[in-house]
């Protein structure tokens, strides 16, 4: 099919499948669909749009057919999200199982596990979480310490993992354990995947200074794992933790810029007006909101050159190293300014007018952005040995 | 967006190693200590000329190469690796641009193909005062008899001194400040009446400063009055370039100093080892990464639709001054007391950067053109 058949009947499947509800502007968390077991629609309209979607496989575009997805080309998929984005289409589904699990299991995974777990992702039928970090395994997550004793047919799990995302909604963890403890920290770890109902897995929210948690402190206590959740090869997990973390890192990086959804410049334009020559009255803030502006071209420009060197057989991975530091470093400036923007009106945190703090938890949760996934001083460590060479400190 | 395809990559390379060749920074050097009466070599702008820069942006059927504004930067990029003086920027870029996309056929057909055969050296003559603003032109050109006459002072005037004709930004109506009333004239740098100041600057290049003094002008470029439209093409394809020219200085000055951290040892071991050291480094490099996004996607805007290239441009230009900035000052810092010694190289990018900052306008200026291009 040409790309302009295939955009004319895109457009024309989105037109009559697309429900209106799902049209609206996203307010972000509150209106993703992140499915799973025990999932709530918070519409009608939200229920439709996954199953359309899902039934065509373009909840995951570019997966291959046989696992659930739409087997679309790079260009189609690109026509696929041009098509959504000028109707305003939301996304149908979000997931870690989407971001993470299943470009792994593409990768690494067995035809078997592939075939399990690929479809029900598509179809958002399971959720996962990801179980890295460890009360003692931050930046150094390869010192981690959770155990996995081999028991013939199965694993026992022991240990705890921290700052799980929606681990208490998850059904399903992907987690790295150590597997040989007498190997180096690297050689011992291997990545495996295991059920949140197993007996022995509990977990536990964190409040955090937004007021919300999304994280928990998860726990394994004496929790069996069939061999077979045991995803490429043992005690080779720090491979697929690596592919991972610069994957989520990529992501990173580029789902923060793009989730522009608040303009600095028209809230600015709304706290301090214009002067006679039309420009905003307050030079400095004009200043700061200008440069931040730039930067969110160039970091955009950035992500667009990557893709396409990438395509081009050009590509470097560790650069993603590069977009997650600028783009999460980026983000959290973009927040100081809105929060100076928005003036009194931006600390309100329990009242219908601020959308109950809508605004001030957002700021706050930026602040996680440049700790999550590898902080900024982790990545520009990446950066110094693997790009630039520099030596061992 | 693009990734550079096999014929840019070929001319990104063959320009590195000619330019390594004929122009490396010791040609600076030598240009400088015997203080050479040009300011350049004639002899490596001929090179020029037979590697198809000198007509980059001039079409064929005018002796150009037409590698599109990409490729003039990557050619600029590299000429700020080496700090390669030449007057490319005045007369293949700008001069070429204006002659271009304004000049009747009988303008071109005199003035393009001698500018792509190394023939013509053009200067474009718009600052006035100490501060790149082209909408103050003051310049007045007042029609008397069946010619206009120009009096007024231009400045900063790259390759002025050299220069065979210049293009003169003037104003034939309205007041300083408004965009409307601004006309180019094409006139003989030895016109009567034009008298040009050769100024050395700190960076060891050229410019000028011009006064015109009754000097006839009958060779309009474009529109007389509606010149602002056609100089602010001009303008963009040089602030391109100039941007250009400060990622490859931000680059080099990068590469040489990542090379020294690995070589410089204090405390028993490379200085490169320092965490310190290496987090300044890598945040550089990203900025580096980013302007570098920003040059490329400028200059591709400008080879699709130069009319709507401003704001890509000012945004290429902005990061340019505060990456450029930056880089040679981590240089010149991580170098230590050897950064401060006219014997090593860096402190002459950091002198160019200073004045790459500055020409064509500085990050304020494009930050506010920035900002005014998206009604802000």
């Amino acid at each position: 099919m040409s790309l302009d058949t295939f955009r004319r009947e895109t457009r024309e499947w989105l037109a009559q499948n697309c429900p209106p509800g799902m049209r609206k502007p996203s307010r972000g968390e509150p209106d993703i669909c992140w499915g799973g077991r025990n999932w709530q629609f918070h519409s009608e309209d939200q229920k439709i749009w996954l199953e359309r979607m899902a039934a065509r496989g373009w909840t995951v575009p570019m997966w291959p057919k046989e696992y659930g997805g739409g087997g679309l080309s790079r260009e189609e998929e690109k026509i696929l999200r041009e098509e959504m984005r000028a109707i305003g289409a939301r996304s149908p589904l979000e997931s870690f199982g989407i971001w993470m699990l299943g470009p792994a299991l593409l990768q690494f995974g067995s035809e078997a596990q592939k075939k399990e777990h690929l479809p029900k992702i598509a179809r958002g039928e399971i959720r996962w979480c990801q179980g890295y970090s460890e009360p003692g395994a931050g930046s150094d997550l390869a010192s981690l310490q959770t155990k996995a004793e081999d028991k013939g047919d199965h694993f026992n799990v022991n240990g705890q993992k921290i700052w799980t995302s929606y681990a208490d909604k998850a059904d399903w963890i992907f987690c790295l354990v150590r597997t040989d403890p007498s190997a180096p920290k690297h050689k011992g770890i291997s990545f495996v995947l295991f059920d949140m109902t197993t007996p022995g897995v509990s977990t536990k929210p964190i409040l955090l200074i937004s007021g919300k948690s999304p994280f928990c402190e998860t726990f394994f206590d004496n929790v069996k794992v069939p061999k077979e959740n045991l995803v490429g090869t043992l005690n080779d997990g720090w491979t697929i933790a690596k592919y991972l973390l610069t994957h989520e890192r990529a992501s990173i990086g580029s789902g923060l810029s793009l989730a522009g959804m608040r303009s600095l410049p028209a809230e600015a334009i709304k706290a301090f007006g214009r002067d006679t020559n039309g420009r905003l009255d307050n030079p400095f803030v004009r200043e700061e909101v200008i440069r931040a502006e730039i930067d969110g071209r160039a970091l955009l420009a950035t992500i667009e050159r990557y893709k396409a060197e990438a395509k081009a057989g050009q590509g470097v991975g560790a650069k993603s190293a590069i977009l997650k530091y600028a783009g999460t470093e980026l983000n959290k400036r973009r927040y100081e300014a809105f929060m100076t923007i928005g003036g009194s009106d931006a600390l309100e945190w329990e009242s219908a007018r601020s959308d109950e703090g809508t605004l001030a938890r957002e700021w706050l949760r930026t602040k996680a952005n440049s700790i999550e996934g590898g902080t900024s001083e982790i990545m520009l460590g990446i950066v110094a040995k693997r790009i630039l060479n520099l030596p061992e400190t | 967006m693009i990734a550079l395809d096999e014929d840019r990559i070929m001319l990104r390379d063959s320009a590195r190693e000619f330019l390594a060749d004929k122009s490396p920074v010791s040609e600076l050097r030598r240009l400088r200590d015997t203080k050479d009466k040009d300011g350049f070599s004639r002899d490596l702008w001929r090179g020029m000329k037979d590697m198809g820069w000198t007509g980059i942006l001039i079409d064929e059927a005018n002796g150009g190469s037409d590698f599109g504004h990409v490729g003039m930067a990557l050619v600029c990029e590299e000429m700020g690796r080496t700090l390669s003086a030449s007057p490319f920027l005045s007369t293949a870029v700008m001069a070429a641009t204006a002659i271009r996309r304004g000049g009747s056929e009988e303008q071109k057909k005199k003035w393009l193909p001698a500018i792509s055969d190394a023939k013509a050296i053009i200067a474009l003559a718009v600052d006035e005062g100490r501060k790149h603003s082209p909408e103050k032109t003051a310049l007045k050109a007042e029609m008397s008899g069946n010619a206009f006459k120009l009096n007024g002072e231009k400045s900063f005037v790259i390759d002025g001194h050299v220069a065979d004709a210049i293009i003169v930004a003037a104003r034939t109506e309205g007041e300083p400040g408004d965009k409307n009333g601004i006309s180019l004239f094409l006139v003989d740098a030895k016109a009567p009446g034009i008298s040009i100041e050769r100024i050395i600057s700190v960076d060891s290049r050229n410019n000028a400063r011009i006064k015109f003094e009754n000097v006839n002008a009958v060779d309009a470029l474009g529109e007389t009055g509606k010149g602002f439209g056609l100089l602010e093409n001009a303008l963009n394809a040089g602030r391109a370039g100039v941007s250009a020219e400060l990622l490859g200085v931000a680059g080099e000055s990068f590469d040489r100093t990542v090379a020294f951290l690995k070589e410089r040892k204090q405390f028993g071991k490379p200085i490169g080892a320092f965490q310190a050291l290496q987090h300044r480094a890598a945040h550089l490099f990203g900025e580096i990464e980013l302007l570098r996004s920003l040059v490329l996607s400028a200059c591709v805007t400008l080879d699709k639709s130069p009319d709507a290239a401003g704001s890509a441009v000012s945004a290429a230009k902005y990061k340019a001054c505060e990456v450029g900035k930056l880089a040679v000052s981590e240089a010149v810092q991580m170098f230590g007391g050897m950064g401060m010694t006219d014997e090593v190289d860096i402190g002459l990018f950091m002198k160019r950067a200073r004045v790459t900052q500055e020409l064509l306008g500085d990050a304020y200026f494009h930050a506010d053109r920035y900002a005014q291009s998206q009604k802000f």
